[in-house]
């Protein structure tokens, strides 16, 4: 069970709670993860990344195991801890101003 | 017995504020979408329970929203209304805007510092539902492009000839962005979709289609702008809203960025109307439901001071289409003012008497029920006002 914790505005357009339980079948990748976030969840597409590129929104930030994963590769295979289910990945929002 | 209900867009949220047909007592329902952007909502004209809501977020970019049942609940269009969807391939693309770049090839449309700039979706500003059919609907976004949908928001198409019309590259943006923010559709040219509208864009001008949409001629003659090298060119007006009474198509009224202007050739030629008001620089302009020569604005300071003049609040209305104003105070702060009436935050319902609505940028709506001798204002302490539509319910 691959664990998601997402922004609030994109809970309550998804209407979850504070974290979303997904089954992703290996390898577990941000591509993967989101892929099936956004199965589960379609209400999510384009506001995660984009329709078509499929490239993440400019404003968003993926982090796991206290790392900033959002310059990764989609492909790369994320920490075991994600993928066990021990860690979330998370999709925050980049703070602009102040 | 008959009503009204006014749909509010703010910066923060959405609200929705009910009254009768005395327009005195008002039920607020809201914040709908908390903490998101919401441009603009419009009531389909053909089903009054049906509205449009556009809501954004520089994060997570565009949401279309939509309700069945006069803005109880709602929903993104093509996804079931209440709880998540079963899991399964995705079936909404309600929140896709794809230029049409096959039609009319994506040309680069001029920055703020001369440069050219490629053309990049950033939002919904306008939502206009078919004056017939509650599934269609007309959306005007930045950066400045026409969009349609014809079944009910789910999926969305470019009209690629308003953009394809070859001027793109002199088009450039406002300070808000380079937005297409007025739609107006006149019920005269045709029984279905009706074959000639008008559009309007920041910073390019006004645009006018006999051909539903396939083809589009600017309509800018007459405009005066000294902001821009050629002041009478064809393209490169800021035109902040233009407005047309259903009941006589054909004559319209602006407010320029200054200069408040009126056409009474489908905008072909134009002449400035602002007479004595006090300053011509503003955002709003409407017209009485039943009276075509009556007119409102409300005066803006400058473009660097985005304030009403004066610490007053006034709206002016002028009963003579122009050039004569009066201004109307009766229930609006007249001292310590200090807020702006963005494009769309004006609306008219179709009472009799009518009603006139208007939203500030410091979260007020005011509502007169007099065609605007006097104002009370429905509630003070809302987020920011982006927009303001009104439906009379019969």
């Amino acid at each position: 069970m691959i664990r998601v914790i997402l922004p609030q505005h994109l809970r309550t357009l998804a209407h979850v709670g504070s974290e979303a339980e997904l089954e992703v079948e290996a390898p577990i990748t941000q591509r993967s993860v989101l892929d099936a976030l956004e199965a589960r969840y379609p209400m999510l597409r384009g506001a995660i990344r984009d329709h078509d590129t499929l490239q993440r929104r400019p404003f968003l930030r993926f982090f796991a195991c206290e790392e900033d994963l959002s310059h990764e590769s989609p492909d790369v295979t994320l920490p075991d801890a994600v993928a066990s289910g021990k860690e979330p990945f998370i999709v925050i929002g980049a703070i602009a101003g102040g | 017995m008959s009503g009204v209900r006014v749909l509010v867009g703010t910066r923060k949220g959405a609200f929705i504020l009910t009254s009768d047909g005395k327009r005195e007592k008002w039920d607020v329902s809201g914040p709908h979408f908390a903490g998101w952007e919401m441009y603009h909502l419009k009531g389909s004209p053909s089903d009054p329970n049906r509205i449009y809501a556009s809501q954004t977020s520089g994060w997570f970019g565009q949401i279309i929203q939509r309700s069945d049942d006069g803005g109880k609940t709602w929903h993104q269009p093509g996804t079931p209304p209440g709880e998540p969807v079963a899991p399964g391939p995705p079936k909404t693309a309600s929140n896709k805007f794809a230029y049409d770049a096959s039609a009319a090839p994506l040309t680069t449309h001029q920055w703020y510092d001369g440069t050219q700039h490629p053309w990049e979706f950033k939002r919904v500003w306008h939502l206009e539902p078919s004056l017939t059919d509650p599934d269609t609907v007309y959306a005007g976004v930045e950066d400045a492009a026409l969009f349609r949908s014809t079944d009910g928001g789910e999926n969305w198409k470019e009209l690629p000839g308003l953009r394809g019309h070859g001027t793109g590259p002199k088009w450039q943006p406002g300070a808000g962005g380079m937005c297409l923010h007025t739609i107006i559709l006149d019920p005269s040219s045709g029984s279905g979709e009706p074959q000639r509208m008008y559009i309007a864009i920041s910073a390019a001008g006004a645009f006018r289609t006999d051909d539903g949409g396939a083809s589009w001629k600017p309509i800018n003659r007459g405009l005066y702008s000294q902001y821009i090298p050629d002041p009478r060119a064809e393209i490169g007006h800021c035109v902040h809203h233009v407005a047309m009474n259903p009941k006589r198509p054909g004559v319209l009224f602006m407010q320029k960025h200054w200069d408040v202007m009126r056409s009474d050739d489908a905008g072909e030629n134009w002449k400035e109307i602002s007479g004595n008001l006090p300053t011509d620089f503003g955002f709003v302009i409407d017209i009485h439901a039943h009276e075509p020569e009556t007119i409102y604005v409300v005066p803006i300071k400058s473009d660097s001071e985005h304030f009403v003049p004066d610490g007053k609040l006034r709206v002016f209305r002028s009963r003579t289409g122009g050039n004569e104003w009066e201004a109307l105070t009766k229930g609006l702060p007249q001292s310590n003012c200090y807020v702006n009436v963005l494009r769309d935050a004006m609306a008219v319902d179709s009472l009799d008497k009518c009603g006139i609505y208007f939203g500030t940028s410091g979260g007020q709506v005011y509502a007169s029920a007099d065609a605007g001798d006097s104002w009370n204002g429905i509630v003070h302490d809302l987020p920011g006002v982006l927009s303001i539509e009104v439906q009379t319910l019969g």
